[in-house]
């Protein structure tokens, strides 16, 4: 009993490192390739290649007085980073890196990676309605239907997968997919083959999961001035920032483990963490290069793209491929 | 989009957008009156950075008040200071010499372009997008880098003078444009695809912010406001002045009425701006830039005087009433984006936020102009 | 329903050739000048703010006529001259010289009336532009000063 509580505690403290690192460092690559793409060298003076921004900046916040507004509901505003990053961290210990390397392997990963992301929601609603901001509470509110209605189709592409694998453990849908990139699931297979539109419909999903270009209504800073997290400075204000990253990892993993067959290598050679983590950041990258290249949707165009296109096609593959699965 | 209101009494709250506030670019208040997301009614509230430019204009020398217009609109200066001096060479009768009308026209157009290049930019980054704004501020330097050359400043030239310019431009600016123009043109390609073509920015723009000619003449609203509302005008053209009856150009005008209209008004703009600068680089004649008989200091004779020129971003019109003193009894300025913002009122009823300020982004407004 | 579909595949394919432009981009050098690093040469017509020139003796050119300082739209300038005696040539010569010219920098415009109305080539523009204080009085130039600071 004791060494399991040892085992928990350790992999959270991996978890929460891991987290921390990938957001600090991947606030560096963002800045780096925004910079690359609009043509200017981006942080290049804090160490090499401005390697030391991020510890920087992480100081920068962390000396920072921690101002609460007046009138604000202090109890939320304070909840609110924590319960932003929380989650995002929690997620990190059922996800298998490699075959080895997963903190606690559930069989129901699949679940509890959807059940904490749907709780970033409500940390940004409790941001916004404990900062007593009009501008806060407005993206709160427009960040939190955005959630709930991307949510919808990414669970509906989701349990096409799980279909498929028939199982909801992240370890055994990895392993259904090993042996070369023509078993991962996002090429088409006999039982599915609209597979790399509901890869595509899951990315972009996970984009407006994680409130990202060019979803980033609740953040919206030429309209909201910085919406939800508007009166947060200091660390309050850098918890929601690491928890914006450290989801984005998380969506990057489960990206790669739903459909790009997680640690398995493209020709079946030397599977292992390595491909895992190059097939993530992969990802990011693209995550970051989407964000740096189109503006921002409208709140309705957002809707109307997950409510009109997004969850019918998700249905209708949902449909087709347990159509298939019941024929061969 | 259309807002359903049914509004109960207390249901609604006040948002103040500015005067601090990212999308209004400067220190202009809009007080919005909110159902949610949706605006019930909107009120701009102006004076800010009022720094009395007219006031000015009747205590200085008419020589002394050329600084002063290049800080109205600071992104497009010299157009501003064209207005100024045509009207005063007008009154006194000064003679100006070709190359000199040749020389203004083709630099008013580089700072056309440049303050075009920079609204396209701050329009993107209004609707999220930001690496537009760097593109186009890459181009901006090209243009800047050569007006620095011929007028010794970045962006609040004093390069007019009555009666000519302040010096002549040299065969590096004439090479430098030369070299400039296919360099922009290739670049209006790629805003094409990158922005114009995009589906997202199509989606945000198109249909927004309706405005109606009925609408643009009531409020007096000029430049790209009115010819994406499908009015033809353009002082240039209505009313030529200086040496534009000699270029061959083209005034945009789409029927549309609404954001992506007027967008694309601007883009195309910026195409006949390059063509303008062309034909005038190949046309530019010889000889003296300062007209020989000038007087030392200007008096004008008594009378009104007024004088109407195209700016980037509209009619720009300045009236001088003289009493033949050496300034002026009465000096007042028609700032275009003055009448283009009070259309904001009207227009944005109903309209969601996020609409509201893509709007207000078409409308192109320049603060310090506004509040002169 | 065609619409329906044709709408998602332009839209789609808009959103690609964007893509395509900003990954292009992204391979393209860098175009900044790293400022304070690196500088660029400002073009030799740049106005910065007004410097007295000195003449062969080192005395500036200035004659004290004033036409400066009545130029000036923000009133930015002022001089003082006092007049001294000379000996020319046997003769006792009254000769206007200058004593004081300070320029308020606050108030510059750089509009560069004041080196245009200058009958007599005295003043020029500097081409200084790294000018930055958190104190006013940093500002309030004492030309004659800076000359003989610079003729050292």
């Amino acid at each position: 009993m004791s060494l399991t509580v040892l085992n928990v505690i350790v992999a959270v403290v991996i978890a929460i490192g891991f987290a921390a690192l990938n957001a600090a460092y991947l606030v560096w690559a963002e800045r780096r390739g925004a910079a690359r793409i609009q043509r200017r060298p981006g942080p290049n003076i804090n160490g090499p290649f401005g390697l030391l921004q991020p510890p920087l900046d992480g100081i920068k916040l962390m000396t920072k007085q921690i101002m609460i507004p007046g009138g604000a509901d202090k109890i939320l505003f304070m909840v609110a980073p924590v319960l932003a990053m929380a989650p995002a961290i929690m997620s990190f210990v059922t996800i298998p890196f490699s075959e080895n390397i997963v903190a606690h392997n559930m069989d129901i990963g699949v679940l509890m990676i959807f059940a904490f992301a749907s709780m970033g929601a409500l940390a940004v609603l409790f941001a916004g309605w404990g900062s007593r901001n009009k501008y806060a509470v407005m993206a709160s509110v427009r960040a939190v239907s955005q959630n709930i209605s991307y949510e919808i189709p990414m669970l509906i592409t989701a349990i096409t997968v799980v279909m498929i694998t028939g199982s909801m453990d992240l370890k055994t849908i990895t392993s259904a997919q090993a042996g070369g990139f023509w078993h991962w699931n996002i090429f088409p297979s006999l039982h599915s083959p609209l597979m790399p539109l509901s890869f595509i419909l899951f990315f972009i999903c996970s984009l407006a999961e994680t409130n990202r270009a060019p979803f980033d209504l609740g953040e919206a800073e030429s309209e909201l001035v910085a919406g939800f997290h508007t009166e947060y400075g200091s660390m309050g204000f850098g918890l929601f920032f690491m928890g914006e990253y450290a989801n984005i990892v998380i969506g990057a993993s489960l990206t790669t483990i739903l459909f790009l067959g997680g640690w398995d290598c493209p020709f079946g050679l030397f599977p292992g963490v390595w491909w895992f983590l190059l097939k993530i950041y992969l990802l990011i990258a693209t995550f970051i290069w989407i964000r740096w290249t189109f503006p921002r949707t409208t709140i309705y165009g957002l809707l109307n793209l997950s409510w009109k296109i997004l969850i019918p096609l998700s249905l209708f593959n949902l449909l087709l491929t347990a159509g298939l699965l019941k024929v061969f | 989009m259309s807002a359903p209101i049914q509004l109960q009494p207390g249901e609604t709250f006040i948002l103040n957008v500015g005067p601090q506030h990212p999308a209004t670019h400067g220190v202009l208040r809009v007080k919005m009156e909110m159902d949610g997301e949706y605006i019930v009614k909107a009120e701009t509230v102006l004076g800010y950075v009022h720094r009395m430019h007219e006031k000015m204009g009747e205590n200085r020398t008419y020589a002394q008040y050329l600084p002063n217009l290049s800080r109205l609109d600071y992104l497009g200066a010299l157009g501003y200071t064209h207005g100024h001096v045509l009207v005063i060479e007008r009154a006194a009768g000064i003679e100006v010499p070709e190359r000199a009308e040749y020389i203004r026209a083709i630099t008013v157009e580089l700072n056309r372009l440049a303050s075009h290049l920079f609204w396209f930019g701050c329009y993107v980054m209004d609707l999220g997008g930001f690496s537009p704004l760097m593109y186009a501020l890459e181009d901006r330097e090209y243009i800047l880098d050569m007006l620095e050359a011929v007028t010794g400043a970045r962006l609040t030239y004093c390069y007019y003078r009555f009666g000519g310019l302040y010096n002549d431009v040299d065969d590096d600016f004439i090479e430098a444009a030369k070299r400039f123009i296919p360099r922009m043109r290739k670049s209006l390609k790629k805003y094409a695809a990158l922005v114009t073509g995009n589906i997202i920015f199509q989606k945000r723009l198109e249909g927004i912010g309706p405005i109606s000619a009925e609408m643009c003449r009531k409020y007096g609203a000029t430049g790209a406001v009115a010819r994406g509302s499908g009015i033809n005008f353009d002082v240039r053209k209505n009313e030529p002045y200086s040496v534009y009856p000699e270029f061959d150009f083209d005034i945009p005008v789409y029927h549309e009425c609404d954001s992506m209209a007027r967008f694309k008004v601007r883009m195309d703009e910026m195409e006949q701006s390059l063509r303008i600068i062309e034909q005038g680089l190949a046309k530019l004649p010889g000889g003296p830039i300062m007209a020989e008989k000038k007087p030392k200091n200007i008096k004008l004779p008594v009378g009104d005087f007024y004088q109407a020129v195209e700016t980037a971003r509209g009619s720009f019109g300045i009236r001088i009433v003289s009493d033949g003193d050496k300034n002026a009894y009465r000096l007042k300025l028609r700032s275009p984006t003055y009448s283009n913002m009070h259309l904001f009122d009207e227009a944005c009823e109903g309209m969601m936020i996020m609409d509201a300020l893509a709007f207000m982004g078409s409308l192109d407004l320049v603060i310090p102009e506004i509040d002169r | 329903m065609g619409g329906y579909f044709s709408d998602i595949f332009n839209g789609s394919k808009s959103l690609l050739i964007g893509m395509g432009i900003t990954f292009r981009e992204f391979f393209k050098p860098v175009v900044t000048v790293q400022y304070p690093y690196q500088t660029i040469k400002m073009s030799d017509r740049f106005r910065g703010h007004i410097e007295l020139i000195a003449d062969e003796e080192g005395k500036p050119k200035c004659v004290a006529c004033g036409m400066c300082e009545r130029a000036c739209p923000s009133g930015c300038i002022s001089l003082n001259s006092i007049s001294v005696e000379t000996e020319v040539d046997g003769k006792v010569k009254k000769k206007k010289v200058l004593s004081k010219y300070d320029l308020d920098f606050t108030k510059c415009s750089l509009c560069g009336q004041c080196v245009e109305n200058c009958n007599f080539g005295a003043i020029e523009f500097s081409k200084e532009y790294n000018l930055a204080s958190s104190n006013k009085e940093d500002f309030h130039f004492n030309l004659l000063k800076r000359l003989e600071e610079r003729n050292v």
